[in-house]
């Protein structure tokens, strides 16, 4: 895992524009404007923090850059490259991973075989090869196995890989979700609240695994309302309400900016 | 009395294979994708059709009669409602569900037409006849024959099993079963449900076209009247019974189920006279009724539930790894 993520980061070092470039984004849902103009730039190996009051559009936004919902306007680059209107199923391919605000296992389908689902490129997963090239195929799923088990020591469930998803704790299925989203390799990672309803005990897990995913030199993307976390792990935040731009800057900043105060405290959603 | 019953078990098995047969190709469909095909008569008539014209003599008065081997026209069969479910398929899956449902009863209901209306095709209403038959040279001996035929059948199915069975534990599988318990999250991770959903609609169409052919060469005898919505209604039971999801419950149902159905035909020829027997026939349609409302109270999932399938590149290293735990722990000892 570590040549792979050196090897992103060399080719980064080449490739100068920004992994994720959102400009002006709208989304109207109806009579509710969710997100209303908002332009965000990650760049390559930056890891940013979005804050925001319940009902901001944080989540809005992340569906619009995942693909799984089309602006209303606006525009998103990945990597150079324009993809506004491409099917949600592309994104990968383009190198952007994302978790969900409400995690998402295949609840009947064992942890390992959930990671397994991330793995791309798999002759397997064509109709014909299953027959024809069988022995490409075993091969192929034996190196994928061995992945995704190394990623599930990493997000600690090793032992759980036999059981049904469904079994989880709230805060281990952010870490498998994180898991699953880690065998495609992405360039750079949504992750919507991992930290929500999580115990402090994997809490301090989930930070010290996104911390070392941002050391590999992963582009991360953060929704998170504890901002102890936010603190912890981002250098640069931005604060959105009503689906407004509110602030940027460092998280102290942030913090103290009377606009993002008052957001909070005045329920302006 | 023992070789007439041998042989009419023979018969009985032979019937209900090639029910067992549509009823793999809906559990692709329903159990394996959740995808609704209402339309299953429609699909297995095709198959018939398209077979009995290529293998059938040629004939004055009828288009078709090709005359070709028995196992072209199987083929052939399966490859025409293959075709024909893949454009279906093309035109609906990607809108909401229930379009898929309304289209799959549209083919149903335009096929029957068509079979009735293009006589010099089909026949019309009466059909088309002496469709070749396997082994019809034993005909003579009706026991060699009907063993001959459920061997035949037999051989099919289990063949079908095996690659079914192949394709649910293979990575496509397990896409196909990400797909139905998460759309989204599966298309997160890249997957197009789009595409997955259509092949496993086309390969359930081809394998009811499949069993249309094979069940009109083994009767020798097709007409409209054998692919109503009835057909559609049964294969349903069939799945249902035995346990969607599940290959071999999907077996097991086409077999109760044609027993079921067989048995209350022959109670209905015992005990009504022959006048009444027509509307009594009625009575076997609310017997399959009763029995799938008993399965449903009893077991919701069928006989045979869907078992949670793990890759078989999975299980071979969990084998191994059982024998290495297994051999460490002997080694203490
Ligand atoms: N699919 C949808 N249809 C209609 N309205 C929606 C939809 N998704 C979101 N909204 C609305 O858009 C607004 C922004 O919602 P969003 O989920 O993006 O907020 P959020 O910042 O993620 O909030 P939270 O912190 O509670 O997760 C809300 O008013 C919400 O009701
Ligand atoms: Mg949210």
């Amino acid at each position: 895992m570590q040549s792979v993520a050196d090897e992103k980061h060399d080719t980064a070092s080449i490739n100068r524009s920004p992994v994720i470039d959102a400009r002006r984004l709208v989304k109207r849902f109806g009579g509710i404007t969710a997100v209303a103009g908002i332009s965000l730039v990650l760049q390559q190996g930056e890891m940013i923090g979005l804050i925001g009051p319940n009902g901001a559009g944080k989540t809005t936004l992340f569906n619009l850059i995942a693909g799984s919902l089309k602006p209303s306007s606006g525009e998103i680059w990945i990597s150079g490259r324009e993809v506004s209107q491409e099917r949600p199923e592309l994104r990968i391919a383009r190198g952007v991973g994302r978790t969900f605000q409400i995690p998402r296992p295949f609840a009947e389908m064992t942890v390992l075989e959930n990671v397994l689902t991330g793995a791309q490129e798999q002759d397997g997963e064509r109709l014909f090869a299953n027959f024809f090239n069988p022995g490409r195929v075993a091969g192929q799923e034996r190196a994928a196995i061995d992945k995704a088990r190394s990623l599930l020591s990493f997000v600690t469930l090793s032992g759980l890989e036999n059981e049904p998803a469904r079994v989880l704790s709230g805060g281990q299925r952010k870490l498998l979700e994180l898991a699953r989203i880690l065998m495609a390799d992405p360039a750079a990672i949504l992750l919507d609240e991992p930290a929500a309803g999580v115990n402090p005990a994997l809490l301090e897990t989930i930070m010290e695994r996104v911390l070392e995913l941002h050391a590999q030199g992963k582009s991360i993307l953060l929704i998170e309302h504890n901002m102890d976390m936010i603190s912890r792990l981002c250098s640069r935040v931005m604060a959105m309400a009503s689906g407004r731009h509110l602030a940027e800057g460092t998280p102290d900043e942030v913090a103290t900016n009377p606009a993002v105060i008052e957001a909070y405290l005045g329920g302006a959603a | 009395m023992i070789l007439d019953l041998l042989a009419y078990g023979a018969f009985f098995l032979t019937m209900a294979l090639t029910y067992a047969i549509m009823c793999l190709g809906l559990n692709v469909q329903w159990g394996q994708t959740g995808l609704f095909n209402v339309g299953i008569a429609g699909f297995v008539a095709i198959g018939a059709y398209a077979s009995a014209l290529l293998t059938t003599p040629e004939t004055a008065g009828r288009i078709g009669g090709f005359g070709l081997p028995i196992a072209a026209g199987w083929f052939g069969g399966a490859l025409v409602a293959g075709v024909v479910a893949y454009l279906i398929g093309a035109l609906t899956i990607r809108l909401r569900a229930d379009y898929l449902a309304i289209a799959t009863f549209g083919v149903a209901v335009a096929v029957q037409l068509c079979v009735l209306n293009l006589e010099a095709l089909t026949g019309g209403a009466f059909g088309i006849g002496f469709i070749p038959r396997p082994f019809a040279e034993l005909a003579g001996n009706p026991l060699a024959f009907g063993l001959s035929n459920a061997g035949l059948l037999i051989a099919v199915v289990a063949l079908l099993y095996m690659a079914l069975e192949h394709l649910v534990r293979s990575p496509w599988g397990r896409v196909l079963r990400a797909i139905r318990e998460d759309e989204a999250a599966a298309q997160a991770l890249g997957k197009n449900p789009t595409r997955f959903r259509l092949q496993a609609f086309t390969i359930g169409g081809a394998i009811m076209g499949l069993a249309g052919a094979a069940q009109a060469h083994f009767i020798g005898f097709i007409a409209p009247d054998n692919y109503m919505p009835i057909l559609t209604f049964q294969v349903w039971a069939m799945l249902i019974v035995g346990g969607s999801g599940n290959n071999r419950g999907a077996i097991l149902g086409a077999v109760l189920v044609w027993g079921i159905w067989a048995s209350s035909a022959a109670a209905v020829s015992t005990f009504f006279a022959p006048e009444q027997q027509a509307r009594a026939a009625s009575l076997q349609i609310v017997m399959i009724g009763v029995g799938l409302c008993l399965i449903l109270l009893l077991r919701p999932r069928g006989i045979l539930g869907e078992v949670r399938n793990v890759s078989r590149h999975i299980r071979k290293i969990m084998k191994s790894d059982d024998a290495e735990l297994a051999s460490r722990f002997l080694s203490k000892d």
